[in-house]
């Protein structure tokens, strides 16, 4: 047996404190966005026949003026973004997050990232865990092709809380920004009302000394699960909730792999390319320590129930303790060493 | 099946039970203990969401077990939400993100006639979906080298997924588009077998370009409060709509089995 199999999992589990059951982030964004829409005139929205499911349809219902379903056409209403924006509007479109950056890549990276435009991308259903549609209906290399165009702000929050900050900053930003929004009501992290995101700015949310965990959107309630578990075996972790993405926090990474010599990343998304993949490179060039990565380990999901899902492709606490124990290993063998 | 899953579209699954009940009964060649045998006729499905009408046939045809179908959507089982080609014997192609499937339609009918056989190539796309740009890529392409193996479906049945297609960005006339696009073309009841048979009888026929049968349907065809109610776009029916369904619909007698 394994130590892993040794280990009591449901005793963890008791040990859980879950948080509250909030709103989509999607949700968040749509009423956001419709706010935004009345102080701004210059908000152009776009959906590729996906307004109901994004929510840019609470903006099309007050702003209908505003608002232009370009139909199952994605690529043509990233030309149209394009077009737009070079004429001073700020334009918002949104499909779900695959067809969003897949089927408009080119004319992301030539009518957008090249043109420095400010359009904004939102996709939502980002991830596996919209579940049973499957995977033309997933997105696991967003982040990654997002991330690969020069120029582009890539945000991916955790919950309700974070997102409708953050919505106002996507908009202010003076230059292309994806930001990545989920179909499932997702634990509410944040108190509401709280605002203290800033976009490109890591938020360190447990100060800990042994191992730092670095997440993403639906990964970070997760990290801190993972975290509350590993208190009460004595490991004190670091959670850093890394809603941006690209351009990375550096300055926070390079302090938090400082002070506690180990790093485990967790996203909703494929191993290449994401957040781990960003983050090892920041630490690689500046403070390179220990570091694991939760992801997809370079496989596709499939059809089947979010929570089943995650269990499945390995995208809860447990990975992420069993990463921290994984880390820890390599960190006290590599003092041991010096 | 799709209310047994608790999520899916029973809207364009419905639309389309007539097109497919006439293809794999009374036109197409195939084999289920071959899936792969060369010569067999191709049908892919473009409008991917609409599988549960396409799992049903295969499995009516024994390319697996009926009670498979319950499983659809599960992590245990290997019934996609979507079309996938490399768990399903009997799925031509992947598809789910809308638009592609006429080219992948193409290479099937391009590499026929590379190695002369004789097969007919099959596309079912949805009305929404020929928004895609790629789709009018493929239009071009299968007119310039004068595919006649090669015959599209197009699912009429009004409505996408936020609205009607007239709303949302209207196709109309489709029959001239694809008329000026070099395709044959022919418009009819999607829901009659006899103009069904008819027509694909006709796309047989069609020499030196491809052949398009533009199919008037209802959405939701069949149960009565889900024809022309966009809500079942993608939505699975409660269990009060499902007994009502599968009343209306005269329950098929191997539900008992299934359920
Ligand atoms: C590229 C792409 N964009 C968006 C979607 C989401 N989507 C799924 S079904 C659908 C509407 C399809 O309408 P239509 O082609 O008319 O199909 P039907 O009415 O037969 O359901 C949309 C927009 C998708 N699957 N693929
Ligand atoms: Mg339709």
């Amino acid at each position: 047996m394994t130590p892993e199999e040794k280990t009591n999992w449901t005793e963890r589990e008791g040990r859980l404190e879950r948080f509250p059951i909030g709103r989509a982030t999607r949700d968040a964004y749509g009423e956001v966005l419709a706010a935004l829409g009345a102080d701004h005139p210059e908000i152009v929205v776009l959906d590729g026949d996906l307004a109901k499911s994004t929510k840019s349809a609470v903006f099309a219902e007050r702003f209908p003026d505003r608002f232009f379903n370009a139909g199952i056409a994605e690529a043509n209403m990233a030309g149209i973004a394009s077009g737009l924006a070079a004429c001073g509007k700020i334009p918002f479109i949104s499909s779900f997050a695959s067809f969003l950056i897949c089927k408009t890549f080119d004319q992301l990276r030539l009518g957008v990232s090249y043109s420095k435009l400010p359009v904004k991308l939102v996709g939502s259903h980002g991830g596996i865990t919209l579940g049973p549609d499957g995977v033309s209906q997933m997105s696991i290399e967003d982040i990654a092709l997002a991330a690969s165009l020069p120029g582009m702000t890539v945000v991916v929050p955790a919950d309700e809380v974070s997102t409708g900050a953050l919505v106002p900053q996507v908009y202010a930003h003076p230059g292309a920004v994806f930001l990545r929004t989920g179909r499932n009501k997702v634990p509410r992290i944040y108190d509401p009302g709280d605002t203290d995101f800033q976009l490109g700015k890591g938020r360190v949310l447990r100060k800990g000394g042994d191992v730092a965990l670095v997440a993403c959107g639906i990964m970070v309630a997760e990290a801190i699960y993972a975290a509350q578990v590993l208190e009460a075996e004595g490991v004190s972790c670091t959670v850093v909730d890394m809603h941006t993405v690209k351009p990375i926090d550096e300055e926070l990474l390079v302090l938090v792999a400082r002070e506690c010599g180990a790093v485990v990343t967790a996203e909703e998304h494929q191993i290449y390319g994401g957040l781990g993949a960003i983050v090892s490179s920041v630490l690689g060039r500046n403070h390179p320590v220990p570091l694991e990565h939760v992801a997809l380990r370079d496989t596709f999901a499939k059809s089947g129930e979010p929570e089943e899902l995650k269990k499945l492709y390995g995208l809860t606490w447990r990975e992420i303790v069993i990463a921290v124990e994984r880390v820890l290993g390599r960190k006290r063998r590599e003092l041991s060493e010096e | 099946m799709i209310h047994r899953a608790g999520s899916g579209h029973p809207g364009g699954a419905l639309s389309l039970v007539e097109i497919l009940a006439e293809l794999y009964a009374r036109r197409m060649r195939f084999d289920p203990e071959h899936p792969d045998w060369p010569d067999r006729d191709r049908l892919i499905l473009s409008k991917g969401h609409g599988v549960p009408a396409l799992y049903a046939a295969l499995a009516w045809y024994g390319y697996f077990p009926k009670e498979e179908l319950l499983t659809l959507r599960r992590t245990d089982g290997r019934l996609e939400g979507h079309p996938d080609r490399c768990r399903v014997p009997g799925i031509e192609a992947s598809t789910g993100s809308l638009g592609q499937g006429l080219s992948i339609g193409i290479g099937h009918a391009l590499s026929g006639r590379l190695d002369q056989r004789t097969y007919r190539t099959f596309v079912i796309l949805g009305d929404g979906e020929i928004q895609e740009g790629q789709v009018w890529e493929a239009a071009l392409f299968a007119s310039a080298h004068r595919l006649d193996n090669l015959t599209a479906f197009i699912d009429c049945n009004g409505f996408q997924l936020d609205d009607a297609v007239e709303k949302i960005l209207s196709i109309e006339p489709v029959a001239e588009k694809w008329e000026s696009f070099g395709w044959a073309v022919r418009e009819i009841d999607g829901h009659s077998l006899g103009e069904i048979e008819e027509a694909i009888r006709w796309a047989d026929g069609v020499r030196g370009k491809p052949s398009v049968i533009v199919a008037r349907t209802v959405k939701g065809k069949g149960v009565s409060f889900m024809e022309g109610n966009n809500d079942f776009h993608g939505r699975a029916p409660t269990d009060e709509e499902f007994e009502h369904a599968m009343k209306e619909l005269g329950a098929h007698p191997e539900r008992e089995a299934f359920l």
